[in-house]
């Protein structure tokens, strides 16, 4: 087994080692529910699909990704067991993608937690079953992104409070990039191509047609990219500060 | 083998570690002296390779420790100060997971484990939580996951500070049961700790080193080290004091006011304590005690460190 293997498997552990894990998932599971049903009307709608219930994922990852990921380094830095891993014999990317790829994997068990969601939908009529497979994957996609950020946030500092703040308002500046309330802050003194770009890192844009479970090529490379550049930083991050 | 070549660090200015150069053969236990924040700590992240050094190389084995890291960290079993680990884990799952990130494979774990758990005494708590354990037993996990890939270079940040004196000497034994051929760096502060494990000691101060000798012979550098003290029953210390004095072997005499005087040696290996022994027969002295004194090192310590970053 490749240490990344090993990394993964103990990080993925360790989440269940604790509480934490279940009330986790249980409070994503209500919640996730509590929006489909109550503010997505779920039934009103009176239409078989899944789409009340992945327009509020953007919002429900907001703040429950970082909640995951504040952990990833902080605690370890906090601990200093940061100087245990990083002077066994592996690499950085060993260490990172070990993490990150265990956090992921914990969310996407979350997210296959609301399966009866689907089973509901199918039951009550005959949803397009590609369309939510395509619109889970993208969700899953989209979590990825989230976490990402967050892991880079974690490798900034000791405390996992701030860790939380900090990837919370990141991952909402990128939520909200493509709504008014930021781009009229830039429009009139950035270029319309800059404007352009801005709102084309909005998450919701580039989620809007997944929750709709169009799961286009644009859309994924856009959420593959947010994953890699935001890894990449992570690395940075703990170059830079392994220092203190 | 352990070839550190102008090692310095560097943090926002302040130069930490200076120009650090030595070497460490195999075989050696190497005891890293010095005050807090005297760079202890930073020379021994920099040879483990969790800091990159501002200039300079460190080898390990051979393998360099920026360009060849892997191959560098996997000749070394590391206690980072405070034995930091995953807390969450039972002591078997944790020792466990070092063990495959060591390269040990199916039976290899289990025999890896087994192996450790003769040298560090932690049967009693392998299915525990490492976060309940006492102090003690988690510097013990610090140490059995450094040993666990029997390791020719280990490096143990402050191995025993913290622990009670019977969990120190456990450390110390242990220290020394460890075979010929590696070698070992220990950081402390405790002077008594390397005069008793090691065999090299090492002063280091504001980042450079400042002594490098083994301790008998850093202790030899201790004004104290062969002075006599003299207590005589029925006679004026006064008288005592000017009789040594007198002596072609002394080089000072120091009168304490309870009665006993001391006199130095002009130098080290000198034939005083005859000397002495003539003079008080000739005089036919009683002599209530007489003490030939051993140098310490904290005197050394002191003298080479005053003035240190506290």
């Amino acid at each position: 087994m490749s240490h990344l293997a090993v990394i993964f498997k103990r990080e993925f552990a360790s989440y269940f080692v604790t509480p934490v894990a279940y009330v986790f998932i249980l409070v994503f599971l209500v919640l996730s529910s509590a929006f489909t049903f109550y503010l997505g009307q779920f039934y009103e709608r009176g239409q078989a699909d899944l789409q009340p219930f992945f327009n509020f994922h953007p919002w429900l990852y907001l703040f429950l990704v970082p909640a995951v990921s504040m952990r990833l380094w902080s605690e370890e830095r906090k601990s200093g067991s940061i100087e245990l891993l990083l002077t066994l014999p592996i690499t950085l990317w060993e260490a990172i993608l070990g993490k990150f790829l265990a956090a992921w994997a914990f969310g996407g068990l979350a997210l296959i937690g609301t399966f009866p969601i689907w089973l509901t939908v199918a039951y009550l009529g005959e949803p397009d079953n590609g369309a939510i497979m395509g619109s889970y994957v993208g969700s899953w996609l989209m979590a990825g992104a989230f976490l990402a950020i967050g892991c880079c946030m974690s490798a900034l500092t000791k405390s996992q409070i701030i860790a939380f703040i900090l990837s919370g308002t990141t991952c909402l500046l990128f939520v909200l990039a493509g709504f008014p309330l930021v781009l009229n802050f830039f429009e009139g003194w950035v270029p319309v191509m800059m404007l352009d770009l801005i709102a084309g890192l909005s998450v919701i844009a580039h989620f809007t047609s997944i929750s709709k479970g169009v799961l286009a090529l644009t859309d994924l490379i856009y959420f593959v990219s947010m994953i890699i550049l935001w890894l990449f930083f992570t690395r940075l991050m703990l170059i830079i500060k392994s220092a203190d | 083998m352990i070839q550190v070549n102008q090692l310095t660090k560097q943090f926002g200015g302040a130069a930490v570690v200076k120009d650090l150069s030595f070497e460490v053969a195999a075989g050696a236990v190497l005891g890293f002296l010095g005050p807090n924040g005297a760079g202890k700590s930073t020379t021994m992240k920099m040879l483990t390779g969790f800091l990159a050094p501002s200039s300079g190389s460190a080898k390990i084995n051979g393998f360099d420790i920026q360009s060849e890291r892997q191959a560098a960290q996997a000749e070394i079993g590391y206690l980072p100060e405070g034995a930091p680990c995953y807390e969450e884990m039972t002591v078997y799952r944790f020792l466990h997971f070092i063990a495959e990130i060591r390269g040990f494979r199916g039976r290899e774990i289990a025999h890896s484990i087994d192996r450790v758990l003769e040298r560090v005494s932690l049967n009693a708590v392998l299915d525990q939580r490492i976060e309940t354990l006492s102090k003690g037993f988690k510097r013990r996990v610090g140490l059995a996951q450094a040993l666990i890939h029997d390791p020719r270079v280990l490096i143990l940040d402050e191995p025993t500070d913290g622990l009670d004196p019977n969990q120190k000497h456990q450390v110390r034994e242990m220290i020394r049961s460890l075979s010929d051929e590696k070698i070992v760096i220990i950081s402390t502060h405790i002077l008594e700790e390397v005069s008793a494990v090691c065999s090299r000691a090492m002063i280091i101060n504001k980042g450079e080193i400042v002594m490098d000798n083994t301790p008998e012979a850093l202790a030899e550098l201790a004004p104290e080290h062969e002075s006599i003290s003299l207590m005589i029953q029925d006679l004026d210390p006064q008288e005592v004091a000017s009789a040594l004095s007198l002596l072609p072997e002394s080089d000072r005499v120091v009168l304490d006011p309870d009665g006993r005087v001391t006199v130095f040696p002009k130098s080290i290996g000198s034939p005083l304590l005859g000397a002495v022994q003539s003079l008080v027969a000739a005089h036919e002295w009683r002599v209530v005690s007489m003490v030939q004194h051993r140098g310490q090192l904290d005197a050394v310590f002191r003298a080479a460190t005053e003035g240190g970053a506290g």
